[in-house]
């Protein structure tokens, strides 16, 4: 199969801090691939490169076969990529229904008269997305909030929305920013479960993730960075055992996190 | 069927426009209602722009000086009818919204106010400066929209103030009809959208400066059609209706009555607009006492008055 996404020698740099140094990677459909690495490493900033909102210094970004290195964000949305965020970037004053409608807006954007004219075409489409962002909602056990407005939320139900708006692009390739940042045992099941849910579908997954028990047991694949270069790739079992990611990342403590997952 | 709140809001506008003149003491209030909402009109294209895509402009009376001056002049000189110099307005006020916010939309916040309030000035000063067209500061006659007469023809007898007060109530509530369809619809949620995050629309593939554009133009369009009403109601326009003062009235109109709806905007623009007919009584102290009760709305009822009071009203039927 060939890759969904393909990164060649990523490089950006601030000033003179190179935050993402030549990093190289694939992910294939259906696969999860985890960027792990400790608090800036450049795991965000490899995510920004991804989706357009940064513009690499140097590498390429290649989705579906395209060269798509510093295309637009919204062209990016066009081919299929779809990501939440680290830091929330929800619709604060838009209920839940309605940010997950938004995630809609390739499916229902038209021309703008229709719809200051409120013609039935238009209508339609608000309807057909309003039942679609429903279940997408009750996907990530939101649906009884749909009419909140989004600012009136707690920090993990705003990641699990973020999960649902990301849904309802229907990505080829989904990057998960830390989805089980701020959530509790329960939470962080549930949202195991749906990004292997997710994966199965045949959605490719690129996630960061600190929840190392997570991240060993449903990745297919990993990569470690350590200020901004890539110290270890491989399958969990191996970039545990790696002695670069142990000094860098996991420490004693880790280590054992690691192993228990594993038994 | 359930009321939607688009439908219950068209409704609340329809009674009052209706049920006021009830309650006027004289004629002359016929002619104030009608000031009022050609105001509300252009609040409510900045409620588009501002309330939904959270993009200021400065500079918006700009465009109601366009629509004023198309009035006057198009008839004259180009021999068309004032109803044609309306949409000979829009037109122009779209097309210059349209080449003008490409570039100005890239800025944002202070830096987007400060172009805009450069794009009003510069349409005020050309309205001032050419004089031989424009009359310069002392304005120009408007030909007359001619429905007066229409409907006397008809064996209907109107004065200039209830005409004036009908015509622009039914421009509104059109008006007024589609910012609610735009709302909730996938244009309208986009412009909502980049307003809450500008990063989290652009990954939601929507195209951020072609949205932000439409919101300018239709803006623009109201407030042109604003313009021309005005300036066939009043059969005379100065530069001032594009002046500096007149954007940010506008702007105030929009923002204390609650940015985001239209109904509240609307309610904005009838304080603001009667506010000034009542306070002739202080005279000297008018704009005073309106500045005074803008500071006290916006450090008091931080999202515009009607939000505000709908917020508490709402508070207190809960308990
Ligand atoms: N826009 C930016 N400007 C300057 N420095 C940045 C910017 N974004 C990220 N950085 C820096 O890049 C490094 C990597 O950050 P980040 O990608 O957020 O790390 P991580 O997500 O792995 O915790 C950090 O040192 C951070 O301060
Ligand atoms: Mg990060």
């Amino acid at each position: 199969m060939t890759p969904l996404l393909e990164v060649a020698n990523l490089s950006i740099a601030f000033g003179g801090l190179r935050a993402v140094d030549d990093v190289s990677f694939e992910v294939r459909p259906g696969q999860i691939v985890s960027v792990i690495g400790p608090n800036g490493a450049g795991k965000t900033t490899l995510f920004n490169m991804i989706s357009g909102l940064y513009r690499p210094t140097q590498g390429s970004v290649r989705l579906v076969g395209a060269d798509v290195t510093s295309a637009e964000p919204h062209l990016l949305a066009r081919r299929g990529l779809a990501r939440t965020f680290q830091n929330l970037q929800v619709f604060p004053s838009m209920t839940l229904l309605e940010n997950v409608m938004v995630g809609h807006h390739l499916q229902e954007a038209g021309a703008t008269l229709p719809d200051l004219f409120g013609l039935p075409s238009s209508r339609r489409k608000t309807r057909a997305t309003a039942e679609s962002a429903l279940s997408l909602l009750a996907r990530v056990g939101l649906e009884k909030a749909a009419f909140r407005e989004a600012l009136t939320m707690s920090y993990g139900a705003l990641k699990r929305l973020e999960i649902a708006r990301a849904l309802a692009l229907r990505p080829k390739i989904l990057l998960l920013d830390e989805p089980a940042a701020g959530c509790n045992a329960v939470e962080t099941e549930e949202i195991d479960q749906l990004i292997t849910e997710i994966a199965s579908s045949g959605v490719a997954i690129l996630l960061v993730e600190h929840d190392m028990k997570l991240v060993m047991k449903i990745s297919s694949h990993i990569i470690a960075l350590d200020h901004g270069r890539k110290i270890a790739e491989g399958n969990p079992g191996d970039v545990a055992a790696n002695p670069d990611v142990i000094a860098a990342y996991l420490g004693q403590k880790g280590q054992e996190q690691v192993l228990h997952a594993d038994g | 069927m359930r009321l939607k709140p688009k439908h219950i809001s068209l409704l609340v506008l329809f009674v009052l426009i209706v049920m006021a003149p009830l309650f006027f003491p004289s004629g002359f209030y016929y002619r104030v209602g009608a000031l009022i909402f050609i105001n509300a009109i252009a609040v409510t294209g900045l409620v588009i722009l501002i309330g939904y895509a959270g993009q200021i402009s400065l500079g918006h009376a700009g465009f109601v000086g366009i629509g004023a001056y198309s009035c006057a002049l198009a008839p004259v000189h180009l021999g068309i009818s004032p109803v044609f110099a309306i949409a000979l307005g829009a037109a122009l006020s779209a097309g210059l919204a349209w080449i003008v916010g490409r570039p100005i939309l890239k800025l944002h916040g202070y830096y987007l106010g400060v172009a805009t309030l450069g794009l009003g000035i510069l349409i005020s000063m050309v309205l001032a400066n050419e004089a031989q067209w424009t009359g310069g500061p002392d304005g120009i006659a408007v030909p007359d929209l001619g429905l007066r007469g229409l409907l006397r023809d008809w064996g209907f007898r109107v004065s200039a103030g209830e005409l004036w007060y009908w015509l622009a109530g039914a421009v509104l509530i059109a008006g007024a009809w589609l910012a609610l369809n735009l709302f909730d619809s996938p244009t309208g949620r986009a412009l909502r959208a980049l307003h809450g995050s500008d990063v989290a629309a652009r990954t939601m593939g929507i195209d951020v400066p072609r949205h932000k554009l439409h919101a300018f133009v239709i803006s623009a369009v109201y407030a042109s059609v604003s313009g021309s009403l005005l300036a066939l109601m009043n059969r005379l326009v100065t530069p001032d209706v594009a002046g500096f003062m007149h954007s940010v009235h506008l702007v105030t109109m929009t923002v204390l009555g609650g940015v985001g709806s239209v109904l509240g905007a609307i309610f904005g623009a009838t304080i603001l607009t009667a506010l000034p007919q009542v306070l002739t009584v202080f005279h000297q102290y008018e704009h005073m006492v309106l500045g005074l009760v803008m500071i006290l709305v916006m450090i008091f009822m931080p999202d515009g008055l009607l939000p505000s009071l709908l917020k508490r009203f709402r508070g207190r039927a809960g308990k």
